[in-house]
């Protein structure tokens, strides 16, 4: 390895601080052996109740990797540990996207050993984590609407992560340059890489977050028709199944993983695989062996059909979501609820566009819906309302069938399919 | 035009068009307002009704001879771009001037309405529409929605989500749009408010979508009495609205 992120040096834990770890550990395995989730935040609580600064004892004198955005934190966090462990590293990661303090606390406390780690952080929380592990590199994936009863708006949202960003001069920033939100946070950063990484989303940005006129596009390009703001020139490029790196060079991205979404990730991990020194082709390798993350992109057999789980949580999401299906007739399952994680509005049923699944068979179960159908109706959709998967199988009658699911109903699926998947 | 606005064709119909104008879709549709441009070309077309739609950014002019008019959601600096551009366009004043029908939502509904708060707390003039004025209330109204709707407008009882900090009074010439039983709304045990044919409620984005009888009121305003809609049509709408007011303890 050929860094170009210097290791700092690593002090011990002061006694408390190892107390506080030691319970918190044990109180994660109590948790998982109860069989009440994956012991990932209970143990972090715990610890924190002790030790209020354990987070930033436990980064102390590591590497630290944060990964932050609205979509696709969980795999990109998962493809750059890969990346990262690819020559063997061991690497302190919250892989299943427990992203609040508390998980950070319990990944790190985990892997007291590992020098490097790769944390998830949810999008509100990032200046606060960024401040408390003093992260040498931070990505930045994208920005949209997402579950507005609980998260922050985004224009504010911007404009905190700019701030902490401009606060934090030696981190260094991979960020999405396709984003002109993302673009405008990491504005004032004092390193950054910028990566042409692509946004199908475009109803978050049509409006320049640095003044407020009307944003231009031109192909790939943006900038402000009134202000200096517009899209930097960047390092990366994910042009189609392509990586082009910064010598332009041009690298296949073929992942297991599907989707534009996912290759996207990818080139945001081989750009921070990059600053630690790991090369293109040593980085995709380890890429490749991705296959399901955290549940998503799982195939499970149910009576017979083959099923592939699909997470989509917001419109952007649902947008990605709906570009990877399996094409008609094969039959999509398509599962909202509205518990506390999810958002408790359905509101943006509304900002999905769910045209294209007309023609084909559409199923529909989930706490919500009602909403669902009732979206899927004003858009001249055909669909059957069923009471779970096994109904959706059995109705379907089909070799193979895509499930897509928000977040809460994707575990309920993943709890009837077994912990397996 | 904006080029994501999903907009359906022209529904064919026998009479003039009805013209729907969704009023700067790129500042203030944060979530989910395309439900009620959506809701009323269904419910428009299921009447055999014409609708002809326009959606209008915040760098284009906003035609003036729309028949029902849309504004909806925004975060706090869209919401002060927003009404700093609809003022110097005109468009909307003169279109309600010739007594158009507005439907604004949130803060599109604070828009309307003589003044509100900006992304600081401070007063930002609005358009004056309807006889209301909004600051910011000490907490944030997160949550399911129910309220009776007056009397006089023969709407059914609203539900819906609301999601936001304003405080909303009235002048003389706006009446509360509904009383609440469940929820925050303007803060004073009413919720939004109407003038004319101009009104504004903190229900928030697709506020028609659970609401289908506050969508027939736009319409037959413009179009005059409605022809009853096929009660099959009506089935998920009316379960849905079952099933919400339920949730809260109320009936429909
Ligand atoms: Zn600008």
């Amino acid at each position: 390895m050929n860094p170009r992120v210097p290791p700092p040096r690593r002090p011990g834990l002061p006694l408390r601080a190892r107390l506080a770890t030691t319970v918190g550990g044990a109180a994660g395995r109590a948790s998982r052996l109860a069989g009440r989730g994956d012991g990932s935040v209970i143990g972090g609580v715990i610890g924190l109740r002790l030790k209020p600064d354990l987070l930033r004892l436990l980064a102390r004198g590591r590497q630290v990797v944060l990964v932050t955005g609205t979509n696709g934190k969980t795999t990109t966090t998962r493809l750059i540990t890969a990346a990262l462990g690819a020559d063997g590293q061991q690497v302190a990661s919250n892989a299943f996207g427990a992203n609040m303090e508390a998980g950070l606390v319990s990944a790190l406390a985990r892997a007291p050993d590992a020098a490097m780690a790769v944390l998830e952080v949810d999008e509100k929380h990032m200046p606060a984590m960024l401040e408390a592990t003093g992260a040498r590199v931070v990505a930045l994936l994208n920005l949209s609407r997402d579950q507005m009863d609980r998260a922050a708006e985004i224009w504010m949202l911007a404009r905190r992560w700019r701030a902490a960003l401009a606060a934090a001069q030696g981190c260094h920033v991979i960020a999405n340059a396709d984003d002109p939100l993302v673009a405008w946070a990491a504005g004032q950063a004092g390193k950054v890489t910028w990566v042409a990484a692509g946004q199908r989303w475009h109803d978050d940005s049509w409006c320049c977050p640095q003044c407020g006129s009307h944003l231009r596009r031109d192909g790939d390009h943006w900038y402000c028709g009134e202000c200096s703001n517009r899209r930097p020139a960047v390092s990366w490029v994910l042009a189609g199944d392509q990586v082009i790196d910064p010598a332009d060079r041009s690298w296949p991205a073929g992942l297991d993983l599907p989707g534009r979404a996912n290759r996207s990730n990818a080139v945001m991990a081989l750009a921070v695989a990059d600053l630690f020194g790991i090369s293109v082709p040593q980085a995709m390798a380890a890429l490749q062996h991705v296959r399901s993350v955290a549940g998503r992109y799982t195939q499970a057999s149910r009576r017979g059909c083959a099923l592939r789980l699909l997470l989509a949580k917001n419109p952007a999401g649902w947008l990605e979501t709906l570009d990877i299906l399996a094409p008609p007739p094969v039959p999509v399952l398509l599962a909202v609820n509205a518990q506390g994680p999810d958002g408790r509005d359905t509101s943006w049923l509304w900002d999905v566009d769910y045209r294209r699944l007309r023609g084909r068979p559409v199923l529909v179960t989930g706490e919500r819906r009602t909403d669902l159908a009732v979206r899927l109706e004003a858009d001249e959709v055909a669909f059957r309302v069923v009471g779970g998967i096994d109904e959706a199988v059995d109705l379907a009658r089909a070799a193979s069938m895509e499930v897509v699911a928000n977040y809460t109903a994707f575990q309920q699926v993943r709890a009837v399919l077994g912990r397996t998947v | 035009m904006h080029d994501n606005l999903g907009l359906p064709g022209p529904v064919p119909g026998p009479a003039a068009a009805i013209r729907l104008v969704w009023v700067y879709p790129d500042l203030l549709s944060t979530y989910g307002d395309r439900g009620n441009l959506l809701v009323l070309v269904r419910r428009a077309g299921l009447r055999g009704m014409a609708v002809e739609v326009a959606g209008v950014n915040s760098d284009q002019q906003v035609p003036g001879d729309g028949d029902i008019y849309l504004l909806g959601g925004g975060e706090d600096l869209p919401q002060v771009l927003a009404a700093r551009r609809l003022r110097a366009d005109g468009g909307l004043a003169a279109a309600a001037s010739r007594g158009a029908v507005i439907f604004a939502v949130c803060a599109g509904y604070q828009i309307i309405g003589a003044e509100f708060a900006g992304a600081e707390g401070e007063a930002v003039p609005g358009l004056g529409l309807l006889d209301i004025r909004s600051s910011r209330g000490e907490q944030r109204a997160v949550g399911e929605i129910t309220a009776e709707v007056d009397p006089g407008l023969g709407v059914p009882r609203l539900t819906g989500f609301e999601n936001h900090q304003g405080v909303t009074w009235r002048g003389p010439a706006a009446r509360p749009l509904a009383a609440v039983l469940d929820g925050v709304g303007n803060g004073d045990g009413t919720e939004g408010a109407y003038g004319g044919r101009v009104i504004g409620t903190y229900l928030h984005g697709p506020a028609l979508v659970r609401n289908p009888g506050l969508a027939d009121l736009l319409l037959g305003w413009v179009a005059g009495p409605l022809p009853p809609v096929d009660p099959r049509q009506e089935e998920l709408v009316r379960q849905l609205r079952t099933e919400r007011l339920a949730s809260r303890g109320a009936t429909a």
